[in-house]
């Protein structure tokens, strides 16, 4: 979750930086097209285009299930049909800064599961091995490649022209790259004129790659491995996305009823009677992935799936255990992990952070609270969250009992003015608060496909950009000559 | 490919299958109701439309009145009727959502427009002025859905799973047909050929899409055991039982290895009947008794199929 607030320090009484316009009228140099393009049409044109993707996304069906309605009440997330533009060498830089960031990750998660070479040298304190997050049963396991988060979703903020910053690394199961590519198809169909205009990279071969990587990590001497995507079930939020991915690469979608252990191997069950399964990409947490050493009460996994893995059996994508990178705590140390491991200097920078394990540190945050967003470390999605400039007083002082009785379980950080694009609303165009989530995918070597989610706050203000709290997506063009 | 796939694929198609018949039912009695004297009463011409759907009993726990309105809304669009064309096509689109990786994107679009197009009939009272249009709408999507499939699926297992869904269910759903229309129609073999019979067995072959098919075969009057041997024994019929279990077997040919036996043998035995028959001994030992047979068969391959198939281990 992403707050921005008029009182940020540095970008005190200044409006954010907008991608079309920057910080003033002028148009940015990449949307000059784009600008003349969009005044020579009426609004009414682009509000038609607008609806004419909602027919059709829903005909499509990328549609998800509210927990608890009816299944009648299947949802659609919003989708803006004004593109957000990123230059070639804009994407250069951040496509560099993540796989750089995400290589580093797979070696930490390497180590900490081995060696800990990284805590021996005293960059990464030792308490991180009792982070709720961190699996021991995942200690000395060998995983194909040394690949663990064969998916890494790295969201990432702008402030400015040439201000970028990582606000999280998602290693577990990072979804919503089927709208990256969905959104893309609808774009070229709603505005095949704007493709002729602009040469904007493809992003359509990103389940091919994701494929090809899948393959390449399949236990050491499987000739022609059978890759398989093991999703919760038709009510899962992202099952659009689990059916889109697994019929795009030709695999099957099963679930964990679908599978079982034998013989140290996993099967599923076919016409034809059990066939062996080599490599899973799994879109269920760890907690349900095996009944037998995670929550006994899971439905979802496969009993004895651990066990099999741990021996090499078979391979789960993303690995067990990558939870304890992109944990919030551990966030503050990616730029020294990229120092350590790759003796380069982090390209993209992280979100500066208060740590509260730190005296100095804690003493700055709780003289500054109405300013900050304070995060509970090992949560997700906002819950243990203090949001300074919206909270009130007394929602401040409830907090700061919270954070004085455990600092060690929170981290803080300045409101950023996140960046905005301009989005088709109901008063018309209007700017609004935007992030990024490319996808990298690790096998063989760390690539991305030129593109990214981009979610926006569609709340006039918001910096909520979350699709469970308003949020919408909108096309990412990477251009290739600009 | 996954028996739990399989499943979710033959029973699609089966469910399809299934909301198609009951609106050639329906649209074919609502007409039959227009004839002057086609029934004593609403009851008599209504109830059979609930027999061939296998509902008399649960309709009658469930309305007091016998009135059209309430058994077009029942068979219709009741969602606590399971075999109402509501919930088969409800039932037919959630099992395709459950596989739709494993269906083509056309099909699957197609299955899931069905479904959004459905409810602009919700809205509106569909007894009277629009009961055709909509039966008209349910048998078109109907040809929609298994022309996409065959235009854009790849011959493969779930291919056949669909359309071995598809044959099953319609051979169940003609034989119950004619065997409700036959026994009605005929209670002590009177003669027959006044007008309302005329009307009602040209509705019978309207049902099937076979009026026009018995003209050029026949170009006589409509004669029952006609109509019988069309719908039983003639295999260029499409709707026939023989039609539908030359797919079937053909279907099974398919399958390689152990699994497919005994489906393959129930639906060879079932087939032989049908392709070495003669409609002359199937009178003679009774044409309700040769349908009732024939359906329980169905049935038992049916069982067969998903023994073998689709709950396999």
């Amino acid at each position: 979750m992403v707050f921005a607030s008029s009182t940020d320090m540095d970008m005190a009484s200044r409006i954010p930086f907008d991608e079309m316009h920057a910080h003033g009228d002028a148009v940015r140099e990449i949307y000059r097209v784009y600008d003349a393009w969009l005044k020579d049409g009426s609004m009414q044109q682009l509000e038609r285009k607008r609806q004419e993707a909602e027919v059709l996304f829903r005909r499509v069906g990328i549609t998800f299930n509210v927990y608890g309605e009816a299944s009648g009440n299947e949802r659609l997330i919003p989708f803006d049909v004004i593109p957000r533009l990123l230059g070639a060498a804009e994407w250069q830089m951040l496509s560099r800064g993540v796989i750089q960031r995400v290589k580093a990750l797979n070696m930490f998660l390497h180590d900490i599961y081995h060696g800990q070479e990284i805590i021996k040298a005293g960059i990464i304190p030792a308490g991180i091995l009792t982070n709720a997050q961190y699996r021991p049963e995942m200690y000395g396991v060998d995983v194909p490649g040394g690949v663990y988060a064969h998916i890494a979703g790295v969201d990432l903020v702008r402030t400015g022209e040439s201000q970028f910053y990582v606000l999280e690394d998602n290693l577990r199961t990072p979804s919503g790259v089927s709208y990256m590519l969905e959104n893309r198809k609808m774009m070229m169909r709603l505005f095949p004129e704007l493709f002729r205009r602009y040469s904007v990279a493809p992003v359509e071969h990103y389940p091919q790659v994701l494929m090809n990587n899948l393959r390449a990590v399949a236990p050491p001497g499987v000739q022609d491995p059978v890759v398989v995507l093991l999703t919760p079930g038709a009510y899962n939020s992202a099952y659009f996305e689990h059916a889109f991915l697994a019929q795009q690469m030709g695999v099957e979608l099963v679930e964990g009823q679908d599978l079982f252990v034998r013989n140290n191997a996993v099967y599923m069950r076919t016409t034809e009677g059990p066939r062996r399964v080599d490599v899973i990409y799994r879109r269920i947490d760890d907690d349900y992935l095996d009944p037998l050493v995670f929550k006994p009460e899971s439905m979802l996994g496969v009993p004895g799936l651990l066990s099999v893995y741990r021996n090499g059996g078979v391979t789960l994508a993303n690995a067990v255990g990558t939870g304890v990178a992109d944990d919030k705590a551990t966030y503050v140390h990616v730029p020294d992990m990229i120092r350590f491991y790759l003796g380069e200097e982090p390209i993209l920078s992280n979100v500066p952070t208060y740590q509260l394990s730190r005296t100095e540190d804690l003493k700055y945050v709780l003289d500054h609270l109405p300013e900050l967003v304070v995060k509970e470390v090992q949560g997700s999605g906002g819950y243990g969250m203090l949001v300074g400039p919206t909270a009130t007083k007394q929602e401040i002082e409830e907090f700061r009992l919270r954070i004085l009785s455990a600092p060690g379980h929170y981290i803080a950080q300045p409101t950023l003015a996140l960046s905005t694009c301009p989005t088709l609303v109901e008063q018309g165009i209007a700017p609004r608060h935007v992030d990024l989530r490319p996808f990298v995918l690790s096998g063989k070597t760390v690539t991305l496909v030129p593109g990214a989610l981009c979610r926006v706050a569609l709340k006039e203000g918001s910096l909520v950009v979350n699709s469970s709290q308003g949020g919408g997506t909108k096309d990412t063009w990477v251009l290739e000559n600009a | 490919m996954l028996s739990r796939t399989a499943d979710h694929l033959y029973w699609m198609a089966r469910y399809i299958e299934r909301a198609e018949n009951m609106a050639r039912v329906l649209d074919v009695t609502y007409k039959m109701s227009l004839v002057p004297n086609a029934a004593d009463s609403e009851a008599a011409l209504w109830e059979p439309a609930l027999q061939i759907a296998g509902n008399v009993e649960a309709f009658e726990a469930s309305h007091v009145e016998y009135t059209a309105a309430n058994v077009i809304h029942y068979l219709a669009m009741d969602p606590n009727n399971p075999s109402s064309i509501y919930s088969a096509l409800r039932s037919a689109r959630e099992n395709a959502r459950a596989v739709r990786a494993a269906l083509s994107t056309e099909t699957w679009e197609n299955i899931n427009t069905l479904w959004l197009e459905f409810g602009q009939f919700q809205a509106v009272d569909i007894s009277e002025s629009s009961l055709s249009e909509f039966c008209d709408w349910v048998k078109s999507r109907s040809h929609l859905f298994r022309g996409v499939c065959f235009g854009t699926m790849l011959r493969d297992d779930a291919f056949c799973f669909v359309r071995l869904g598809t044959f099953i269910e319609r051979a169940d759903n003609t034989a119950r047909l004619l065997d409700v229309k036959y026994h009605l129609l005929l209670p002590d073999e009177e003669e027959i050929g006044g007008a309302v019979d005329y009307y009602e067995w040209s509705a019978v072959l309207r049902a099937v899409s076979a009026f026009e098919a018995y003209q050029k075969i026949f170009s006589n009057t409509i004669e029952p055991w006609r109509v019988a041997e069309l719908l039983v024994l003639r295999d260029d019929m499409p709707r026939s039982l023989h039609a539908c279990f030359d797919e079937i077997t053909s279907i099974l040919d398919q399958f390689s290895g152990q699994r497919s036996r005994e489906p393959r043998r129930v639906a060879g035995e079932i087939h032989a009947r049908l392709h070495f028959g003669r409609m002359e001994e199937i009178f003679q030992d009774g044409l309700h008794e040769f349908l009732e047979e024939f359906v329980t068969s169905n049935n038992q391959l049916g069982m067969e199929i998903q023994r073998s198939f689709l709950n396999a281990h």
